[in-house]
C-alpha cells in the first residue's frame, strides 16, 4: 500500500509539472505579456519601449528558464537599468537588492502579486479557497446522500415506477447546466416580481420582499440558510443528477448478479439483499465518480459564484483572467491542478479499500 | 417448521404439469411445457439435456425466482404437500435457504465477493433460525469442516477471491447445507472444475446427501455424473420431459429415441472407435419458438413417421415393466431396442508417415509481478518444463490434463504466439522455438494452425462466414484471383460438411457446432499439416461433439494431418487418439500409446484422472481414488514430484525420495514413459481403474 502510494505521489508530481508548465505557457504567450507591458507601464507604449520593458522585467529569454524562474528552482532574474535602479524578480520596491534571496519562486512561498486584488496572490487564494470551501463542503453534504439514496432507489428495482420517476428526474438535472438552473431558481425563489416571493410576500408570510436573497455576497461574512441554499442548490442539482445516474447504473448491474440471487434464494429479505449484499459492491463505481466530480464541481463553481456574486474561486478566477492577472492565474492553476491530482489519488485509495479483490490480491 | 403436518412417505416434491414461459417483446418462448417429475425423501434426481432445453428453467421455477419476464404460466410444484405455486412472497422467503436450497453452475460469481465467507454462511441460521451469531458461527465452523475443508478459521475469515474454485464450491454446498434443507438442487454443480476436483465434489454432495438425508435435484449434461450421483432421472428435450425412470433402467432399457441416441453418441470406455463408432444427432435443436408440431424430436428421429408423430402433441406414457418408468413417444412400444445401430462405413485408418514435429527439452518460463501495487517479487512461473516428444504424419497426439498443467502454453509456443525459454522445436526440419509468428515464413504459418476451444470468440461477429474464410485464404496467399478463392472457400465448406449457402450467413446466424466446422475451415483453408486443437469440443453439446469429432477425423484421413489434440475428457482421448501425453503442472508424467495409457501400470496420476471420469455405462465398475486437495499453483510447486502433494503412492518409494528429488523418466516396454520414482515391481502390480461387470 505505501509503495503503492508513494508510486502515486511521483506521478502526481510528474503531472502537476507539467499541467502548470502548459499553464505558464499559456499565460506567458507575447500578447499576453504584451498586454501586461502596457497595463503595467502605459497604453501608449512603442512596440520598442514594450520590447525594452518585457527585457527589464525578467519577462524575456527561454520559457523554461522562466518557468523554472518562477517554480523556484532557477535563480531570479535581475536587472539594472540606465538608471542605476536595480530591480529583480526577488527584490522587493524599497529592498536592498544586496540582501534579496537569490531564489523565489512558488517552492520558496513567493505566489507573486496580483495586480487586480493589489494583494499577494498567496492571501487573495488564501481567502477565496476558504469561501469556497465552505461553498464545496456545503454541496458534497447535500449532494452526495441524496444522490446516493436516489441512484440506489431507482436502481434496486430496475423499470419500476420510482426507478422510472427518480431517473426522470436524474436526467433533467444533470442536463440542466447551472446557468440555467441558477436563474430559474433565482426567478422562482429570490425574486420580487416573480415565483412565490411576491405570493408569499402578499398573503404575509415572509417579512422581507424574497424567501431566499438573490445574491450570496453575505455569505462572506456570515452564512446562512436564506443567502447560502441557492447556490448550494445550483450547483448540488447538477451533480445529484450526475452521480444518482452512475449509482443507479452500478446498482442495476450488481442486482443482476450471480450473488445477489444467492442472497435471495438463501431468503434473505429484500431489504437485507439491497443493504447487506449489494449496497458496498455498488458504492465501488460511483465512489469513484463522487470523488471526480470535486474537481468537476470547479465549473459549476465558476458559474454560481460569478450568479450569486460570491467572492470565493470561481469568482476570483473569472476576474483575474478578464484582466490579465497573470500571477494571479498561474497560482490558482497550481491550486487547481494539486487539487485535482489529491482527488484522484484518494479516490484511488479508497477505490482499492472497497474493493477487497484489489486490496488483498 | 410449516405446522401442516407432511407424511414422508408422500413425494418431497412433485412437479405436475408444469409450463414455464418468458415473455419477450417479440413474442411469448414456451421454455418447460408440460413438466412433470417427483422427488421423494431421501432420493436424488437427476436431470439431464442438451444446453437450451429447460434444466435451468425448471429449477428456478421450484425457487420461484424466474426474474421479471419469467412466468408459470400452468401447472403446480408442491413442497410437502404446499403449492409452492400460489404461496405468497413472504411464504416463499421462509422456504427459500431454510427447506429448499440451490446451488448454481458458477462458485465465484455465486459469492459475494465483498463479504467474508463467515459473514455469507452465518447469515443463513440467523435468518431462519434466529440463532444468536456465536453458535451461527460455531456451526458455519463445523459445516466448512464438514464440507472437509482444510483449515475452517482461517476459511471463514477469507473473502472468496483467496479461494481456489475447488474451495468456492465447498463453501457454496455449506451454504446450502447451513439450515439443513429437506430438497437441494444443483444445477451443474462441477461444470467450471477440473474432473478431479470434480469428483471430490461428487463423492461430498453423495455423502452429505446421505449424512443429513436430503432429497436432490441434481441438473447435468454429463450422464457420467448422473449416474454417480442419482437414483432416478428425467431425460429433457427443447423444454419436455421425454423420458423418466430409475438410473439403471433408463440407460440399459431406455425407451425413448432420444436417449438412445444421446447414448449413442457419447464416447464409452471400453469400446473403441472401431468397435463402437460414434453417431452424432443429425440437424439442430430446435428453438423454443420453432418447434415441430407433434413430437419435438420429430426432424431428428430415426423412428420418425409421419402421420403419427407429427399429429398431435404427444404425451407421457407408462411403460408398464418399470419402476415408476415413462417416455413421451407414441411408437416406444413397437421400437425394437435392441436392434443393433444401423451399419456404418468402417473407415480406413490413415497410415502413419514419417515424423513431422519434433520437441527436444522444450522449457517455457513466464516472470509475473508480485501484489497489486508492484512490489513484491517477481516470481517464475514454469509453464513447460522439458518437453520432449515427436509426432508424426497422420497421427492423433492426444495432450491431457486439468487446468493450469501447461497445455496452452504449449500450444502458443508451437504456434509462434510465444518463444521457447529454452529448448528446440523442430517443424519439418526448421528450428521454431524462437521465431514469433510475425517472423515466420506464410509456408510455416499456414502449415501449423490452431482450432479453439470456444467458437464463439474466434469469429468475426460481422463478417460474413464465406469473407472470413476467404480472408485466411489471402493470408495464407491461396489463389490468385476472388473467383479462384471463391471456389477454394466452397471445397472448404464442402470439407466441413456445411451447406455451401452458409457463405452468404453471418457468424450469429449458426449454432455452436457450425461456428465451430468455421472454425475448422479455417484452419485448413492453408492446407495446414498440423493442427492444434484446443479443446475442439468441450463447448459443444453431446449431441454435436461426435459430430465435429468425426469431421475432424474424416479431414485427418484426407490430408494426413498431424493433430494434436488438447482435452481434459479422457473418454473422447481414448476414443480418437493414437498417441496420449499425460502433463501435471508443466510436467509429462506419462506418455505412450492409448492402450499403454490407458491400461496399467499407470503413473499415479494418470490413474486417478482415469478413476475420476464419470462413465454413463452401468456395466463399467470403477475404481474410486479421490484426489485430497486441489492442484498446486504452478506459481508455488512443490518440491521433488510435481505430484507427491496429491499422491496416494508415495508411501511405496523408500526415502522421502518423492519429497525431495523430481522422479527420472522410466521407460518400460514398448517406449512407454512414466515419471515416477515407483519401481517396476509396484509398477507392475497396479489393478486396472476400469472393468466390466460379469454379463
Ligand atoms: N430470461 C429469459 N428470457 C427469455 N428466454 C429465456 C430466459 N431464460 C431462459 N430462456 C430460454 O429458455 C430456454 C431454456 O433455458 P434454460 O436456461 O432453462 O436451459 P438449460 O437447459 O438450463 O441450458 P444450459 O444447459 O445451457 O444451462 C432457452 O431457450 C432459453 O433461451
Ligand atoms: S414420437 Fe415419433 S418422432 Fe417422436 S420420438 Fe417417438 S418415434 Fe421419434
Ligand atoms: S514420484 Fe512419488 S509422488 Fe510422484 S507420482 Fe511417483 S510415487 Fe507419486
Ligand atoms: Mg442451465
Amino acid at each position: 500500500m505505501l509503495a503503492f502510494v508513494i508510486r502515486r505521489l511521483g506521478v502526481m508530481l510528474v503531472t502537476a509539472l507539467v499541467l502548470t508548465f502548459v499553464v505558464f505557457f499559456l499565460t506567458n504567450l507575447p500578447p499576453n505579456l504584451e498586454k501586461l507591458a502596457r497595463s503595467e507601464g502605459s497604453v501608449r507604449m512603442t512596440d520598442a519601449a514594450v520590447a525594452s520593458w518585457l527585457e527589464e522585467h525578467g519577462h524575456t529569454g527561454s520559457v523554461f528558464y522562466r518557468y523554472a524562474e518562477w517554480l523556484g528552482v532557477a535563480p531570479g532574474w535581475v536587472n539594472t537599468d540606465e538608471k542605476g535602479v536595480t530591480r529583480g524578480l526577488c527584490i522587493g520596491q524599497r529592498d536592498d537588492p544586496a540582501l534579496a534571496p537569490k531564489f523565489c519562486g512558488i517552492f520558496q512561498g513567493n505566489w507573486g502579486f496580483s495586480t487586480v486584488f493589489k494583494k499577494t496572490v498567496l492571501y487573495s487564494l488564501g481567502k477565496s479557497m476558504a469561501a469556497t470551501g465552505w461553498l464545496m463542503l456545503a454541496v458534497m453534504v447535500v449532494m452526495v446522500p441524496i444522490a446516493l439514496v436516489i441512484g440506489v432507489l431507482a436502481g434496486m428495482r430496475e423499470g419500476s415506477r420510482t426507478d422510472r420517476v427518480l431517473s426522470t428526474f436524474s436526467i433533467a438535472t444533470s442536463a440542466t447546466p447551472e446557468y440555467v438552473s441558477g436563474v430559474i431558481l433565482v426567478a422562482l425563489l429570490a425574486s420580487p416580481a416573480t415565483g412565490l416571493s411576491p405570493v408569499l410576500a402578499s398573503w404575509g408570510w415572509i417579512g422581507g420582499k424574497t424567501l431566499f436573497m438573490g445574491t450570496a455576497t453575505s455569505a462572506m461574512d456570515h452564512i446562512t440558510f436564506w443567502n447560502f441554499a441557492l447556490p448550494v442548490a445550483t450547483i448540488a442539482l447538477y451533480g445529484v443528477g450526475y452521480i444518482a445516474r452512475m449509482t443507479r447504473a452500478s446498482m442495476t448491474e450488481v442486482m443482476t448478479q450471480q450473488y445477489i440471487r444467492t442472497a435471495r434464494l438463501k431468503g434473505v429479505s429484500f431489504r437485507q439483499v439491497v443493504l447487506r449484499h449489494a449496497l458496498r459492491n455498488a458504492m465501488i463505481a460511483p465512489f469513484t465518480v463522487i470523488m471526480l466530480q470535486f474537481p468537476y464541481l470547479l465549473n459549476g463553481v465558476v458559474i454560481t459564484e460569478t450568479l450569486f456574486n460570491y467572492k470565493g474561486f470561481g469568482w476570483m478566477l473569472v476576474t483575474a483572467a478578464g484582466n490579465n492577472d497573470i500571477e494571479m492565474l498561474l497560482g490558482a492553476s497550481v491550486v487547481a491542478v494539486i487539487f485535482v491530482l489529491v482527488t484522484q489519488l484518494i479516490s484511488d485509495i479508497g477505490y482499492v479499500f472497497l474493493n477487497p479483490r484489489i486490496r488483498l490480491g | 417448521m410449516s405446522n401442516a403436518v407432511w407424511d414422508p412417505s408422500q413425494p418431497i416434491l412433485e412437479i405436475e404439469n408444469l409450463s414455464i414461459s418468458f415473455f419477450t417483446r417479440l413474442r411469448e418462448i414456451p421454455a418447460v411445457m408440460d413438466f412433470s417429475c417427483k422427488v421423494m425423501a431421501g432420493e436424488a434426481m437427476g436431470l439431464v439435456g442438451e444446453s437450451g432445453c429447460g434444466k435451468s428453467t425448471v429449477a428456478l421455477g421450484v425457487m420461484r425466482d424466474l426474474g421479471k419476464n419469467g412466468q408459470i404460466v400452468a401447472g403446480s410444484i408442491k413442497f410437502k404437500g404446499r403449492d409452492l405455486v400460489k404461496m405468497a412472497e413472504e411464504e416463499l422467503r421462509h422456504l427459500r435457504g431454510s427447506e429448499i436450497a440451490m446451488i448454481y453452475q458458477e462458485p465465484m460469481a455465486s459469492l459475494n465477493p465483498a463479504m467474508k465467507i463467515g459473514a455469507q454462511l452465518i447469515e443463513v441460521p440467523m435468518i431462519h433460525q434466529g440463532m444468536a451469531r456465536v453458535q451461527a458461527w460455531a456451526l458455519a465452523r463445523q459445516i466448512v469442516a464438514d464440507v472437509r475443508l482444510p483449515d475452517p478459521d482461517r476459511i471463514l475469515n477469507a473473502y472468496p477471491h483467496q479461494l481456489s474454485g475447488g474451495q468456492q464450491q465447498r463453501i457454496v454446498i455449506a451454504m446450502a447445507l447451513m439450515s439443513k434443507p429437506a430438497l437441494l438442487i444443483l444445477d451443474e454443480p462441477t461444470t467450471a472444475l477440473d474432473v478431479t476436483v470434480e469428483a471430490g465434489i461428487v463423492d461430498l454432495v453423495k455423502d452429505l446427501g446421505q449424512k443429513y438425508g436430503t432429497s436432490m435435484l441434481f441438473i447435468s449434461h454429463n450422464l457420467g455424473l448422473i449416474m454417480d450421483v442419482c437414483d432416478r432421472l428425467c431425460v429433457m428435450y427443447s423444454g419436455e420431459a421425454v423420458e423418466t425412470g430409475a438410473v439403471a433402467q433408463v440407460f440399459d432399457d431406455m425407451r425413448h429415441p432420444y436417449t438412445q441416441a444421446l447414448f449413442r453418441s457419447i464416447p464409452l470406455p471400453g469400446a473403441d472407435k472401431n468397435a463402437r463408432p460414434l453417431i452424432s444427432i443429425p440437424g439442430n435443436f430446435p428453438l423454443p419458438h420453432e418447434r415441430p408440431k407433434g413430437c419435438n424430436f420429430g426432424p431428428r428421429c430415426d423412428y420418425f413417421q409421419a402421420g403419427r408423430c407429427d399429429a398431435g402433441d404427444v404425451a407421457m406414457a407408462d411403460v408398464p415393466e418399470g419402476d415408476r418408468h415413462a417416455s413421451r413417444c407414441v411408437k416406444w412400444d413397437e421400437i425394437d431396442w435392441h436392434a443393433p445401430p444401423k451399419a456404418r462405413v468402417v473407415k480406413e485408418k490413415a497410415p502413419i508417415g514419417k515424423v513431422v514435429l519434433q520437441m527436444d527439452d522444450l522449457k517455457k518460463y513466464y516472470s509475473v509481478s508480485g501484489g497489486a501495487f508492484g512490489g513484491g517479487h517477481a516470481k517464475v512461473v514454469k509453464a513447460n518444463e522439458t518437453l520432449s516428444f515427436n509426432a508424426h504424419e497422420g497421427e492423433t497426439l492426444a495432450i491431457v490434463g486439468e487446468s493450469g498443467c501447461g497445455k496452452s502454453t504449449f500450444a502458443k509456443v508451437l504456434m509462434g504466439l510465444e518463444t521457447a525459454t529454452s529448448g528446440t522445436i523442430t517443424l519439418f526440419d526448421e528450428q521454431v522455438q524462437s521465431t514469433p509468428i510475425q517472423q515466420r515464413s506464410v509456408d510455416t504459418v499456414s502449415s501449423v494452425q490452431m482450432v479453439f476451444q470456444n467458437p464463439f470468440d474466434t469469429l468475426n461477429p460481422s463478417m460474413t462466414v464465406g469473407r472470413q474464410i476467404i480472408r485466411a485464404l489471402e493470408v495464407f496467399h491461396i489463389g490468385t484471383s476472388d473467383a479462384e478463392r471463391t471456389d477454394r472457400m466452397l471445397e472448404l465448406l464442402d470439407l466441413v460438411k456445411l451447406p455451401r449457402a452458409f457463405a452468404d450467413r453471418m457468424p450469429r446466424q449458426l449454432s455452436g457446432g457450425q461456428k465451430q466446422r468455421v472454425g475448422i475451415a479455417r484452419a485448413f483453408a492453408g492446407g495446414a499439416k498440423v493442427v492444434v486443437a484446443d479443446e475442439p469440443v468441450s463447448a459443444l453439446d453431446v449431441s454435436v461433439q461426435a459430430a465435429v469429432t468425426d469431421l475432424l477425423m474424416d479431414i485427418q484421413r484426407q490430408n494426413k494431418t498431424t493433430l494434436l489434440f488438447i482435452s481434459h475428457d479422457l473418454s473422447i482421448v481414448r476414443y480418437l487418439s493414437d498417441r496420449v501425453l499425460v502433463m501435471y503442472l508443466g510436467h509429462v508424467v506419462e506418455m505412450g500409446s492409448t492402450d499403454q495409457v490407458f491400461q496399467p501400470p499407470y503413473h499415479p496420476y494418470t490413474e486417478a484422472l482415469l478413476s475420476a471420469v464419470p462413465v454413463a455405462d452401468t456395466k463399467v465398475i470403477r475404481k474410486r481414488i479421490v484426489l485430497e486437495g486441489d492442484i498446486p499453483s504452478a506459481m508455488n510447486p512443490p518440491s521433488g514430484c510435481p505430484f507427491q502433494t496429491r499422491c496416494r503412492w508415495k508411501s511405496h518409494v523408500a526415502g522421502g525420495l518423492c519429497d525431495s528429488t523430481m522422479p527420472p523418466v522410466q521407460t518400460l516396454a514398448g517406449g512407454h514413459q512414466i515419471k515416477c520414482h515407483l519401481g517396476a515391481d509396484v509398477l507392475a502390480k497396479m489393478d486396472p481403474v476400469i472393468t466390466f461387470a460379469a454379463e
